[in-house]
């Protein structure tokens, strides 16, 4: 018995449609892919076109149809056309390279490309164009070729995508579609040039030697496109009064390719470039997409000034337009272009600034990162505002970013220090939330550093406080500050402003009501301890200080409670060295990195030059040994360690806000210091005497000698070679001299360095440096720098570093205990963590 | 271009047209995080976004979003004119052309763009000559048999 004729296709787009369930809908296709299934079985070929296409509908609803992949080879092999048509389709949807089925279409796309009829041979250039492997495509591009040089064109333009296709897939072919370039551009057909300008711009893309070859082509492109635009209305090729748009564009960008990096080819189009820029109608989106590729070219070439300024122009234009695609491709291209043309850019940067209120998403951020990239000394003040009023407003993904470069910003153009100090107020209030973690640091030092600014940055983050707690670094920042300038804060010494009155008992409430609060991080709570803990020395209400930190002496958080053991400690057995340990901190001065090109922007008040005298806190150091060496930071576990590479967005001007950024780095936290000034007679557990130097210079061959430390007797100096072998590998060679009276027993030096470094430590001649200058201790260090970049030499004394159980007291407080003699000739000292850090250029 | 994508406002996928080759598995991951993310797009917002590491540029005509992947050195706004020279071939060819048309001839609208685009580029630029090509080839479709090579 014969089976019914099969549906028709629409027949059955009819019935699957009035489906209503999805449970339906897949019962009607199984039953339908069930018939077409027996239908493929009796090898019907009248229906076996119908068949195939009701089955690539169905897998458009996304149902599988892999049974009918063969079924298309034997549609593409009929000598139907309608059977062709939709073999060739139903190949290119249903096949793909991966497959070894797809290859059995080689040797029909071969016949069909040599078919006597065009819409054949159109049929097979097209799926070879669309999916021929790589194999197919090395085993046609001869025909391929062949029709790349036929006069017909409607074959010819087929043909030059198709090589596109296989150049791509097969860039060693390249070579062999070089003789049929060479009348493509003569050709009259639109079609013809518009693909012959496609392929040969694959192929100056993908080889230089192509692209030189190819450059005598630049006077018939200016030609061409000449021609474009002068001549009249034609009709064919109209599109809103502009002739042949997809053209002009495709010849825009060869150009653009051709004369890039080229004086002469970018001489001989720099007329028809400011023609096409000048004279082009901008009503319409047509329009607006060559002056696009037109400006895109003008800035890629080595255009004039003038074009350049002329093609800046038109991006501003572009900005006040109505189309939000059109100001969307103006802020891409401007991001683009701010770092060589700044102040071109800047002329347009209230337009640009505007643009920072648009609804639109990626118009914003770009807005954003170009304003970042405008703000200058000049502007500071005005763009603050906006980026600020901008940081409320804008959504959550955007903050971080946005928080960080206002912080950024604020730190090269602050015009005074209250400026700056609100402005940081501003972001921790309003995106505190959202600020990076290690902002805490680098905002804890700008405060330090701002001395007169003190009792105001006090009192502002304490009346924040009072408002919410709920923003970490916020709270973070001011706890600290609290702790360091609480003194201030209750004497009402405020000049900037209207001085609030605080009482001692208010301030503390604030600060224990942050170590009870579910909404602290046990980070913050660290940081409140120690404000608490700090404030001892600056108010008078010692008992209950005492009272908050003992009982934190139990608590389950490890952190919170040996802070609290030791500051136990500080009080019961050590209380004659708290006000020294706890005195306020003095300045911490940044590292800073000037590249040779660059120019430094300077705010009035602080200068980022390198300047000596660190001074770091470090009260315990329960971690093990390999952990010391690895902080950065040292002594306080609760400050994070700053990474050095720091997010680079937004993009920079000039380059020296990457560089900036690059050598952020805080070294002193928010634990109580050691006082620097200590009488001669305290043994030289002092985490001083630091300088800070830039130790390497790629560029200079020889570096001097230096003296990393100086201190309490102790002196060491650091000799330099380069190895002999190896020029990259530097040669240290530490000598340690001990003026005292007593030998420095157990001398251990230790140094760390960043991941692309590589060290290695020779034994030491000694582990006693003796007294009175008698001898010297010597090691030698190699270090490898292999990606060359500049670092910087902090050396640090630090704790011993044993770990000391919570009940025990921790080995730096019980130093500070013995009497200086003893302690000279019993302590382990351990010296100089040197920390060797990369400053990314 | 990448490829191209058609699908209803409710999500449904009308055609797809690839041009980088893609499993199977591949193509329906990316084609149901796009069309999610073109359809929470509000009316406001630009033609244009980022997406992985394509720029996707998207129109929507009547029911349809019209939707292509081109690549970082592509021009958008003419991307944007190829969209719209697609949809006037498709309505000249079917006369008012509207969602059903394609959905009931889905065949016929990837014959157009066979027409008009090869391997992701535009290879005519006169409306008249790829409606022309079409022509004719439609009327082959009549002969019952071609001959052979």
């Amino acid at each position: 018995m014969r089976m019914p004729a099969p549906i028709r296709l629409r027949e059955l787009i009819r019935t699957i449609r009035t489906a209503r369930t999805q449970a339906e809908e897949r019962e009607m296709i199984q039953k339908e892919c069930a018939a077409i299934r027996s239908s493929f079985r009796e090898e019907d070929n009248t229906y076996r076109c119908r068949n195939v296409a009701k089955l690539l509908y169905m897998h458009m609803l996304g149902y599988p149809a892999h049974f009918g992949q063969l079924e298309c080879l034997k549609l593409i092999a009929s000598q139907k056309f309608t059977d062709k048509r939709i073999g060739y389709l139903g190949a290119m949807l249903l096949l793909d390279e991966r497959q070894d089925v797809h290859l059995l279409m080689t040797n029909c796309i071969k016949n069909d490309l040599n078919h006597s009829t065009q819409y054949v041979q159109g049929l097979a250039l097209c799926t070879l164009g669309c999916m021929g492997s790589s194999e197919m495509c090395r085993d046609l591009a001869g025909e391929v070729e062949k029709l790349l040089k036929t006069s017909n064109s409607y074959l010819r333009k087929k043909a030059a995508l198709c090589a596109v296709h296989v150049i791509r897939k097969v860039p060693e072919l390249m070579e062999m579609f070089l003789p049929a370039t060479k009348n493509l551009l003569s050709e009259k057909n639109h079609g013809v040039l518009h693909t012959s300008v496609v392929l040969l711009t694959e192929m100056c893309e993908r080889s230089p030697d192509m692209l030189s070859h190819f450059r005598k082509l630049v006077p018939q492109l200016v030609r061409i496109l000449k021609n474009l635009i002068m001549s009249g209305y034609s009709p064919e090729h109209d599109v809103s009064g502009i002739s042949d748009p997809f053209l002009q564009v495709r010849i825009l960008r060869l150009l653009r390719i051709l004369g890039k990096g080229d004086d002469d080819s970018s001489e001989a189009m720099n007329d028809i470039l400011a023609q096409v820029a000048t004279n082009t109608e901008t009503s319409k989106n047509v329009g607006n997409a060559i002056l696009y590729e037109t400006v895109l070219t003008i800035m890629d070439i080595k255009s004039e000034s003038g074009l350049r300024v002329l093609a800046i122009n038109i991006l501003g234009r572009f900005l006040l337009n109505n189309d939000k695609n059109i100001r969307y491709v103006a802020l891409t291209s401007l991001l683009k272009t701010v770092q060589t043309d700044h102040n071109a850019v800047q002329r347009h940067r209230s337009t640009i600034v505007d643009c920072l209120k648009d609804l639109d998403v990626s118009i914003k951020r770009r807005a954003m990162e170009l304003s970042f990239a405008l703000v200058n000394g000049n502007n500071i003040r005005g763009m603050m505002k906006e980026l600020l009023y901008f940081l409320d407003s804008c959504d959550p993904d955007f903050k971080a970013d946005c928080a960080s470069g206002i912080f950024l910003a604020a730190e090269k153009y602050a015009p005074s220090k209250r400026w700056h100090i609100d402005t940081i107020m501003r972001v921790l209030t309003t995106a505190g939330s959202y600020v990076r973690d290690d902002s805490v640091p680098n905002l804890i030092q700008l405060i330090t550093n701002s001395v007169e600014m003190h009792a105001y940055t006090v009192q502002r983050l304490y009346k924040a406080l009072l408002d919410d707690i709920s923003q970490q670094p916020l709270v973070q920042v001011a706890s600290w500050c609290i702790g360091e300038y609480g003194d201030l804060l209750v004497s009402g010494q405020c000049e900037e402003e209207e001085p609030i009155q605080v009482s001692e008992d208010e301030v503390l409430d604030v600060l224990e009501g942050l170590l009870v609060s579910n909404l602290s991080t046990p980070v913050t709570r660290g940081y409140s301890l120690t404000a608490i803990m700090k404030l001892s020395t600056r108010f008078s209400s010692l008992n209950r200080i005492k009272k908050v930190v003992s009982i934190y002496g139990s608590s389950i958080d490890v952190e919170l409670q040996q802070r609290a053991v030791e500051y136990n400690a500080l009080f019961k057995k050590y209380d004659h060295m708290r006000p020294a340990l706890l005195e306020r901190m003095p300045i911490m001065e940044k590292t800073a990195t000037n590249g040779p090109s660059e120019t430094v922007q300077t705010n009035g008040e602080t200068d980022s030059t390198i300047l000596d005298t660190k001074h770091l806190p470090s009260i315990s150091q329960p971690a093990s040994q390999a952990n010391d060496l690895l902080d950065l930071l040292g002594g306080n576990d609760v400050v994070p360690i700053i990474q050095t590479t720091v997010p680079t967005k937004p993009a920079s001007a000039g380059g020296e806000l990457l560089d900036l950024l690059g050598d952020l780095s805080l070294t002193g936290g928010p634990t109580p210091t050691p006082a620097s000034s200590v009488p001669m007679s305290q043994p030289p557990f002092l985490l001083d005497g630091l300088t800070s130097q830039p130790l390497f210079n790629d560029i200079a061959a020889v570096i001097p000698p230096m003296t990393a430390y100086n201190k309490n007797g102790l002196i060491i100096e650091f000799t330099f070679e380069r190895s002999n072998p190896n020029p990259n590998i530097a040669v240290i060679t530490i000598h340690a001299t001990n003026s005292t009276e007593a030998d420095m027993t157990e001398f251990v030096f230790q140094a760390a360095v960043p991941k692309t470094f590589q060290l290695q430590l020779l034994s030491p001649s000694s582990n006693v440096v003796p007294a009175f200058n008698q001898g010297s201790v010597t090691q030698v260090i190699r270090v490898l720098n292999p990606q060359k970049v500049r670092c910087y030499c902090e050396p640090r004394t630090h704790s011993a570093s044993y770990r000391s159980r919570s009940s025990e007291i921790s080995p730096f407080v019980l130093k500070h205990l013995q009497k200086s003699d003893e302690c000279l000739s019993g302590a382990k000292l351990n010296i100089a963590k040197l920390k060797l850090r990369a400053a990314s250029h | 271009m990448q490829f191209m994508l058609l699908f209803s406002r409710q999500g449904k996928l009308r055609l797809q047209k690839w041009y980088v080759p893609l499993s199977d598995k591949e193509k329906k991951k990316i084609t149901r995080e796009l069309v999610q993310t073109v359809l929470a797009r509000k009316p406001k917002m630009c033609s244009f976004l980022e997406w992985r590491d394509l720029k996707i540029v998207y129109k929507r005509y009547a029911s349809l979003y019209f939707c292509c992947a081109i690549e970082d050195q592509d021009n958008e706004l003419i991307t944007l004119e190829i969209i719209h020279r697609y949809v006037e071939l498709l309505d000249k060819y079917f006369g008012s052309v509207c969602e059903l048309d394609i959905i009931f001839n889905f065949e016929k609208a990837y014959f157009i763009l066979d027409e008009f685009l090869l391997g992701g580029e535009a290879q005519e630029t006169s409306k008249k000559n790829v409606l022309k090509a079409i022509e004719q080839a439609d009327l082959l479709q009549e002969v019952r048999a071609l001959a052979t090579a």
